[in-house]
C-alpha cells in the first residue's frame, strides 16, 4: 500500500466529483455572472454592458413587488413553520399517545412536490367552490374567502399552502432536539419546585437554539429559492401580484427573452443566499472538526 | 428514546391532547379534500360541499388523469409524464447515490492534505439557488447534445444531487472506528478491498436514507423539469401543472385532484413503507454540517 498508485487512488476517485461539482457550481456560477452583464436577450450573447442590466433589474417594479413578496412570504413562512414546529414538538414531547402517528401526520406533505400542494390549495382555496362555500354551507353566509385572486391578499395563500408543507419538517427538527436534551438537569430544576412551563420558557427553549437556528437557515433559503409552489399556485398572478424573485427570473429568462436581466436577478438571489448561508457553513465547519 | 418524567397535570393534558389532534386534522383535510373531490362528478362538486362523501364513488376522474385529460395541446392524461419520471428518476438516483458513497468514502476514510476545504466548498452546492445554474446549463446542454432529452436532465439532476449525497455518506463514514480501517490496512486491504469488505457492508441505513432523499427530491421536482425539458420528456410534476393550469371552459377540479394524487403517490408510497429513513435524510440534511 506504499506503492503510489494506491496513495494516488483516493485522490483520483474524488477528483470527478471536485472537478463536475465545482464546474457545475461555481463555473456555472461565473457564467452566470458573465451573462448578467452582457446584452443577452433571446440568446445569450457576450457584449459587455457593464452594469447596465442591473441598473434595469432595480428600475423595475416588477422587481421590487417580487422582493416585497419574499420579504411577506419569507417572514411568514419561516416564522410560522417555526413557531407550529416547536409548538407541535414541545406538545408531542409529553409522554403522548400514539405519538408515532401523530408524527406521521405532521410530517407526510414534506414528502410531496410543492406542485401537488399548490395543486391541492388552489382548489381548497378557489373562491367560488372551496373554503368559502364550505362555510356557506356550515351557515356562515357572509363569509368570504377570494384572497387567492386579490391582489394584496394572494401571496398569504401561498404561505399558508407552505407552512402546510413544512412545519412538519420544523416539528422532525426541533422534536429530535428535544430528545437530545439532558433530562437531569430537567429534574434538578423540577426538584427546585419550578413550574413547567417556567422550565421550559428558561431551559428547554434556550437549549433548543442551535436546532432553531439550522431550522432558520434550511427553511429561509428555502423561502428565497421557492419557485414550484408558487407556479403551481398562482403561477405570479394576478398579474404579476405574486411574483418572488425566482418566478421574476424564470419569467425574465424563458418566456419574455431578456436573459441577461434573468441572469442578474440570479445572481442577487445568489448574494442573498450566500450572505445568508456561507457564515453559517463556516461556523459549523469550524466548530465541529473531524479531527483524525 | 424513553420519554421524559415530567408532563403537564392533568388538567393541562386535555388540552395538549386538544390542539394535537387539532393539528393532524389541519394536516389531513387537504388529503381528504383532495380524495373526496376527485371521486365526484363536476354536477356534485358545484352542489356539494368541499368535504362532503361523493354519492357514488365515481372513478371517471381517474382515469381522465391518467391517460385522456389536456395537457396543453395534447390530451392523453399524465402517464407519459409519469413513465419520463420514472424513466429520469431512476437512473439519476441510483448514479447520484453511488457517486455520493464514493466521495465519502474517500472523505472521510481516505482524507488528504485540503480534502475538507474541497469539501467544504462542494457543500455550499446543497444550498446555493438553481436558478443561478439555469441558463448556462442550457448552454451546457446544447454542446453536449442533451437539450430537451431525458438524458440532459439525469445528468443535471447527478451534479444538483452531488453536494447533498457526498455530505450524507461522508459523516455517515466518519463514523466508522479508525481502529477497524486502520486494522485491516495493516493486514494489507487496499482501498477497494476496505470499501468492499468492510465499507458497504456498513452502509445499508444510509444507502436507504439517501436513495429515499434522492427519490423524494428528483420524483418532485420543478424547475428542472419545466427548464430544460422538450415536448417528449417533460416530467410529472410539469405534466400536473400543465394539467391544472389549461386554460378550459369548465375547471375540472376532480382531474386536477386525481393527477395530484397520481403525482403524489410514489413518494408517499415510500414515506408511509420507510418513513424512518426519510426522516432521517431530513434531519441529517439540516443538522449536520
Amino acid at each position: 500500500m506504499k506503492n503510489s498508485f494506491e496513495t494516488w487512488l483516493p485522490k483520483l476517485v474524488v477528483a470527478p466529483a471536485f472537478v463536475l461539482g465545482f464546474a457545475f457550481i461555481y463555473g456555472l456560477m461565473a457564467w452566470n455572472g458573465v451573462l448578467s452583464f452582457s446584452a443577452s436577450r433571446m440568446l445569450p450573447n457576450y457584449e459587455w454592458v457593464g452594469l447596465a442590466q442591473y441598473e434595469k433589474l432595480w428600475a423595475m417594479d416588477r422587481w421590487w413587488v417580487a422582493l416585497k413578496n419574499l420579504g411577506i412570504f419569507g417572514v411568514g413562512y419561516v416564522g410560522g413553520s417555526l413557531a407550529i414546529g416547536v409548538l407541535l414538538a414541545v406538545l408531542l414531547d409529553q409522554k403522548i399517545r400514539a405519538e408515532g402517528a401523530l408524527r406521521t401526520i405532521y410530517l407526510y406533505p414534506m414528502a410531496l412536490s410543492f406542485v401537488v400542494t399548490g395543486t391541492a390549495w388552489k382548489w381548497l382555496l378557489n373562491p367560488s367552490l372551496g373554503l368559502e362555500k364550505l362555510m356557506h354551507g356550515w351557515g356562515f353566509a357572509s363569509f368570504s374567502f377570494g384572497w387567492l385572486v386579490e391582489t394584496d391578499r394572494a401571496i398569504y395563500c401561498i404561505v399558508i399552502a407552505a407552512i402546510w408543507q413544512s412545519a412538519g419538517f420544523a416539528m422532525a427538527l426541533f422534536l429530535a432536539g428535544l430528545r437530545g436534551i439532558d433530562d437531569s438537569i430537567i429534574r434538578a430544576a423540577q426538584v427546585d419546585g419550578a413550574s413547567l412551563p417556567r422550565i421550559y420558557w428558561r431551559i428547554v427553549l434556550p437549549a433548543l437554539r442551535p436546532v432553531f437556528f439550522s431550522t432558520l437557515m434550511v427553511l429561509s433559503h428555502l423561502a428565497i429559492k421557492s419557485f414550484d409552489l408558487v407556479m403551481a399556485l398562482t403561477a405570479g398572478g394576478p398579474g404579476y401580484a405574486t411574483d418572488v424573485p425566482a418566478t421574476f427570473m424564470y419569467t425574465m429568462s424563458f418566456s419574455r427573452g431578456q436573459i441577461g436581466l434573468g441572469a442578474a436577478s440570479a445572481t442577487m438571489m445568489l448574494a442573498t443566499v450566500a450572505a445568508l448561508v456561507v457564515p453559517y457553513l463556516y461556523s459549523e465547519l469550524r466548530t465541529k472538526p473531524h479531527d483524525r | 428514546m424513553t420519554a421524559k418524567p415530567f408532563v403537564f397535570p392533568s388538567l393541562g393534558r386535555l388540552l395538549v391532547y386538544g390542539v394535537l389532534l387539532l393539528a393532524a386534522v389541519f394536516f389531513l383535510l387537504p388529503l381528504y379534500a383532495m380524495l373526496v373531490t376527485s371521486l365526484k362528478d363536476a354536477g356534485e362538486i358545484r352542489s356539494t360541499s368541499l368535504l362532503a362523501l361523493p354519492g357514488s364513488f365515481n372513478t371517471a376522474a381517474w382515469s381522465s388523469a391518467w391517460s385522456s385529460a389536456c395537457t396543453g395541446v395534447a390530451c392523453n392524461g399524465l402517464r407519459p409524464y409519469f413513465w419520463n419520471s420514472v424513466t429520469m428518476t431512476v437512473p439519476a438516483v441510483l448514479a447520484s447515490t453511488l457517486w455520493g458513497a464514493l466521495n465519502g468514502y474517500v472523505l472521510s476514510q481516505w482524507k488528504f492534505r485540503g480534502s475538507d476545504t474541497l469539501f467544504g466548498l462542494l457543500l455550499f452546492g446543497v444550498f446555493m439557488p438553481f436558478q443561478v445554474v439555469l441558463l448556462p446549463m442550457s448552454q451546457v446542454l446544447g454542446m453536449l447534445g442533451l437539450s430537451s432529452s431525458i438524458a440532459g436532465l439525469v445528468l443535471v439532476h447527478c451534479m444538483a444531487g452531488l453536494a447533498g449525497t457526498t455530505l450524507f455518506f461522508r459523516n455517515y463514514y466518519a463514523a466508522i472506528p479508525k481502529e477497524l480501517v486502520n486494522a485491516a490496512r495493516m493486514d494489507g486491504a487496499g482501498f477497494w478491498q476496505i470499501f468492499w469488505r468492510i465499507v458497504l457492508p456498513l452502509s445499508t441505513p444510509i444507502f436507504m436514507v439517501t436513495l429515499i432523499w434522492q427519490f423524494t427530491n428528483i420524483w418532485n421536482d420543478f424547475l428542472f423539469g419545466v427548464v430544460f425539458s422538450g415536448t417528449e420528456s417533460k416530467p410529472i410534476t410539469v405534466g400536473l401543472n400543465n394539467l391544472a393550469n389549461t386554460s378550459s371552459s369548465v375547471k375540472a377540479y376532480n382531474v386536477d385532484m386525481a393527477a395530484a394524487i397520481i403525482a403524489g403517490l410514489p413518494t408517499m408510497a415510500i414515506y408511509v413503507l420507510a418513513g424512518k429513513f426519510f426522516v432521517r435524510g431530513l434531519t441529517a440534511g439540516a443538522v449536520k454540517g
